[in-house]
């Protein structure tokens, strides 16, 4: 099973068994990773299963379509490497695979 | 001994509120009892992907069993509380045996409204359907075949979510909605004749401003074969093959008020998601909550709300203060379409939109003053998150900048 790494933002890892073909997202729900929200179940409509996807593994990971452009082009704390990861599907290419959460899914 | 919280109602706030108590950090026993044979799951997609057929049973789970049982969470499905003894603090269940608490909270979401017609039982009609549970659409699903006349009563988001997939899966399809026109007690004119476009292009027969006055059964009375309806005074008759009711949830409030609670459109329940028993609380669809938003009481009915009071519970348990603060937002999916709306319209004053209705994408803001209090949008998800910015702010906005598609929406923020 690829390991995904989360960081919150006060530091605190968790690192999580992640099965293929879900979602990074659902690997966290899973796993009660605390900093995502998900309140859309992973349809990219709310933009609260944010992270960042370390820079290391930012080009194995397929580009976000034109929605999940939108939903993060105006979310909280966006970075350059801002992804929504409902949309970022678990694969044997992204065991190790590190996302960072920010201070708030759904505040400044 | 140690502390027990027993959570009644495995839905979408109950089994949140067991994982946040877990992510906090919680040591006590929790469990959590449902009267479905399902874990916690996903209600929107039931009239989305689920009925369409494109989103398999587990994928609707919220979580895996194994995550239950890999946190302590004791979950109890298939099981119905038929009372709360405040004095002992014990739940009596339907198998006769009692679960003690020290603290409880209500999550007992809602059922779907039924129909009433004068003179006529509809409970037993095998051809009659709501859309609440799983095993709502596990009953209707044979019957979505192409060709069927699908007759649906109420024009609210859930009847137009199954009209948009019956549609899709080649059924005739008519809606009929008392209002004079669609979603009119959730947003605007300019909205509600955007959906009915949508609608009637794809062959949907709108029916507005139109009475349901009875059914006309088969030979056996067990199916509806005609649906009588009165459209501003016309009488006329439509064949039906299948009936589906969205005409809105009822909460589920019986325990709380056989309890004594209070109980007002919902258990009544204070900014940290206490009733008036210290040891009871109530959360999600069931509960009446006061808003600094609106600055009255509320009762919502959406997953965001679920989450939200959820989290307030789970503090609340912790021993914490961390009262509701979230502004209500809600979504749906219609013909591929993403409509995403945040706040709450009732009472706006204006209408300002952006984009263009023709093109399937726009927005529709509403003010009260100059603060936009809600936003309606149509595929333009960017939009839709700088909306939620303007209307969590409570900023003043101009209106004129508001209204021209060229200026940013972040930037009428500050």
């Amino acid at each position: 099973m690829p390991k995904i790494k989360f960081i919150e933002a006060d530091g605190k890892e968790h690192e999580v068994d992640a099965a293929e073909g879900q979602s990074v997202m659902q690997a966290a729900m899973d796993n009660l990773v605390p900093g995502i929200v998900a309140e859309c179940g992973g349809f990219a409509s709310c933009a609260t299963c944010h992270g960042y996807v370390d820079e290391a593994w930012l080009a194995k990971v397929p580009p976000p379509d034109a929605a999940e452009e939108g939903m993060i082009a105006c979310a909280y704390h966006v970075k350059p490497n801002s992804r929504l990861t409902c949309q970022l599907t678990v694969t044997p290419a992204l065991d190790g695979l590190v996302v960072r959460l920010p201070v708030s899914q759904t505040s400044e | 001994m140690e502390e027990r919280v027993v959570i009644v109602g495995a839905g979408q706030a109950g089994g949140e509120l067991s994982a946040g108590l877990r992510k906090q950090g919680y040591q006590g026993r929790i469990v959590l009892l449902g009267d479905e044979p399902h874990p916690p799951y996903q209600r929107p997609p039931l009239s989305k992907g689920f009925l369409r057929g494109k989103v398999a049973l587990t994928d609707l789970y919220l979580k895996p069993l194994a995550t239950y049982e890999r946190f302590g969470i004791e979950l109890r499905l298939g099981t119905r509380v038929e009372a709360i003894d405040r004095s002992t603090r014990e739940l009596a269940l339907q198998d006769g045996s009692r679960l003690g608490y020290d603290k409880l909270v209500l999550a007992t979401g809602g059922r779907a409204r039924r129909l009433r017609l004068r003179g006529e039982e509809t409970t037993h009609l095998e051809n009659l359907f709501s859309v609440r549970s799983i095993s709502d659409i596990e009953a209707m699903r044979a019957k979505f075949v192409a060709g069927s006349r699908l007759v649906l009563i109420g024009g609210g988001y859930v009847g137009l979510e199954v009209a948009a997939v019956a549609v899709e899966l080649g059924l005739r399809v008519t809606v009929l909605e008392a209002a004079p026109r669609l979603l009119a007690r959730v947003t605007g004119p300019e909205v509600s004749s955007f959906i009915e476009q949508l609608h009637r292009e794809r062959g949907v027969d709108l029916r507005l401003g139109c009475e349901v006055q009875g059914f006309e059964l088969d030979e056996a009375q067990r199916n509806v074969r005609g649906v009588r309806i009165a459209c501003h005074g016309a009488a006329e008759r439509l064949d039906a093959d299948l009936v589906l009711v969205g005409i809105g949830l009822v909460p589920n409030t019986e325990l709380a008020a056989a309890a004594g609670l209070a109980v007002d459109d919902g258990i009544v329940v204070d900014e940290c998601a206490c009733t008036a028993d210290p040891n009871i609380l109530a959360i999600g669809d069931c509960a009446n909550q006061p808003s600094t938003f609106t600055g009255g009481r509320i009762r919502l009915e959406s997953v965001p709300n679920a989450i939200e009071h959820a989290r307030v519970a789970a503090a609340t348990l912790m021993g914490k203060r961390e009262p509701y603060a979230a502004i209500p937002w809600f979504w749906s999916d219609q013909y591929g379409l993403k409509l995403q709306m945040v706040g709450l319209s009732a009472g706006y004053e204006r209408c300002v939109t952006r984009g263009s209705a023709g093109g399937k994408e726009f927005s529709a803001f509403y003010l009260a003053g100059r603060r936009v209090i809600a936003a309606d949008v149509i595929g333009r998800p960017a939009d839709f998150m700088a909306a939620k910015r303007l209307v969590a702010s409570r900023a003043e906005v101009d209106v004129a900048r508001l209204g021209d598609a060229a200026v940013p929406l972040q930037s009428l923020a500050a």
